[in-house]
């Protein structure tokens, strides 16, 4: 790794200072992508700014079907939370599967969203529920909110604060995580809610997590796995890499699909 | 540099380190508890598991710094007044262990499961938070068999040896 400098933030606007009066800062959430692409040498900021110790980005809060989840909430937590699980268990069965239990103690929602892997779980979850993503700046919808691989709207120094999002009356999360890594290769989080069915798509899309639009249509008008079947999902459109084919995702995409909507129905 | 004041085992200790020094680093190169194991250095492996407050997490994915003012423990805290604790002697008698290397991240890995699950902890569940701990000697059957008689002793309930 390379030398950095360590600050430790007390608050979200001392972060945000903290950070755009550095040369090159990064902020630091639980850590589990950046410290190890610092120790490959992939990341060189020159500061870290550790948002682990902000009080007000804590904390999971659930009034009626609305559900807010402060950014700095680890996996755990949310894996753990019987406020969730009470009206989005597909959630929390998201949050149980990230990475590994000593991951999940640290990694949080905040951080994983603003990193934006292509291959990660919640901005599947996000797309889907329609979330709003809460900033120290603004209010972001899930669908302006990720933009490519590794890209989202955040601004410079833009702190992510919360989700929130409307808990759907039925939900389900499934992934087929690769065998060595067990990042998805494909992971479908399926929301049905007063607004319809939503799809959102991670691991799979050459550019990122999308929603599966034709396939939200098809289970509007009914909501079964067979309702799938004619819907073609295009491999020109999804990531190809030694793990797996275009083909090969297009088709897991389809299958997890399936999988969501049986554990949904 | 960064000012390191930490509990570790119990014990306050204060010392000086590079912000950029991992947690694992300040562990066994400052404090001199090699008992934490660096295995694969690229957050898969799990022989650097200790308990950051309470929790199992990667000492070799965070940095030292970021540990500041918390209590951890590490594998040579657990054993007490010249006893093993249940999960190291579950491991020494199901024969948990071959070459020993994984052995210090999955027994705090273990502890942690049981510290969550207590008895109610099945084999299927063991195998599933095993998921950030890497064996290449015992095939696991015996890791998952030791941590299971653990998890009977500690809860206090009798298991039939398989």
């Amino acid at each position: 790794m390379y030398e950095t400098n360590y600050h430790r933030a007390s608050s979200v606007a001392e972060a945000a200072s903290l950070v755009s009066g550095s040369d090159d800062g990064k902020l630091l959430s639980g850590g589990q992508t950046l410290i190890p692409t610092m120790k490959q040498r992939l990341a060189s900021p020159s500061d870290v700014v550790d948002l682990r110790h902000i009080a007000e980005l804590k904390g999971i809060t659930v009034s009626g079907s609305n559900v807010k989840i402060g950014a700095g909430t680890t996996h755990a937590e949310v894996a753990q939370s019987a406020e969730i699980n009470g009206v989005c268990p597909a959630l929390c069965g998201l949050a149980a599967h990230i990475g590994d239990p000593h991951v999940r103690n640290m990694g949080t929602i905040g951080g994983s969203i603003a990193n934006n892997d292509p291959a990660a779980d919640y901005p599947a979850a996000m797309v889907a529920l329609e979330a709003t993503i809460h900033t120290n700046s603004r209010d972001i919808s899930a669908a302006d909110f990720f933009v490519g691989l590794f890209e989202t709207a955040l601004g410079d120094n833009e702190i992510v604060t919360a989700v929130s999002f409307d808990a759907p009356s039925r939900a389900a999360y499934q992934k087929f995580p690769n065998p060595a890594s067990r990042y998805a290769m494909a992971g479908v989080f399926v929301a049905r809610g007063s607004s319809g069915t939503r799809v959102g798509v991670t691991g799979a899309g050459s550019d990122g997590v999308f929603r599966a639009s034709d396939m939200e249509a098809a289970l509007d008008a009914n909501f079964s796995a067979g309702s799938l079947e004619s819907i073609n999902v295009d491999p020109s459109a999804m990531l190809a890499d030694m793990h797996g084919s275009a083909e090969y995702r297009a088709n897991l995409v389809k299958v997890m699909a399936r999988r969501a909507v049986e554990a949904a129905a | 540099m960064a000012s390191i004041s930490l509990t570790v085992n119990g014990r306050q200790i204060s010392g000086e380190a590079e912000d950029r020094t991992l947690l694992v680093e300040f562990l066994r190169g400052d404090l001199g508890l090699t008992g934490t194991h660096v295995g694969c250095d690229t957050s898969q492996c799990g022989a650097c598991v200790v308990h950051v407050d309470g929790n199992a997490v990667k000492s070799c994915t965070m940095l030292a710094a970021q540990a500041n003012g918390a209590d951890i423990k590490t594998i040579e805290g657990l054993a007490g007044g010249g006893e093993l604790h249940p999960v190291q002697k579950a491991f020494h008698e199901n024969h948990g262990l071959q070459c020993g290397f994984c052995t210090p991240g999955m027994i705090m890995a273990a502890t942690d499961m049981i510290n969550r699950h207590g008895a109610s902890l099945d084999e299927a569940t063991v195998r599933a938070e095993l998921e950030g701990n890497i064996c290449r000697c015992t095939g696991y059957h015996n890791i998952v068999k030791s941590i299971l008689a653990a998890a009977a002793e500690m809860s206090g309930t009798q298991q039939a040896a398989e």
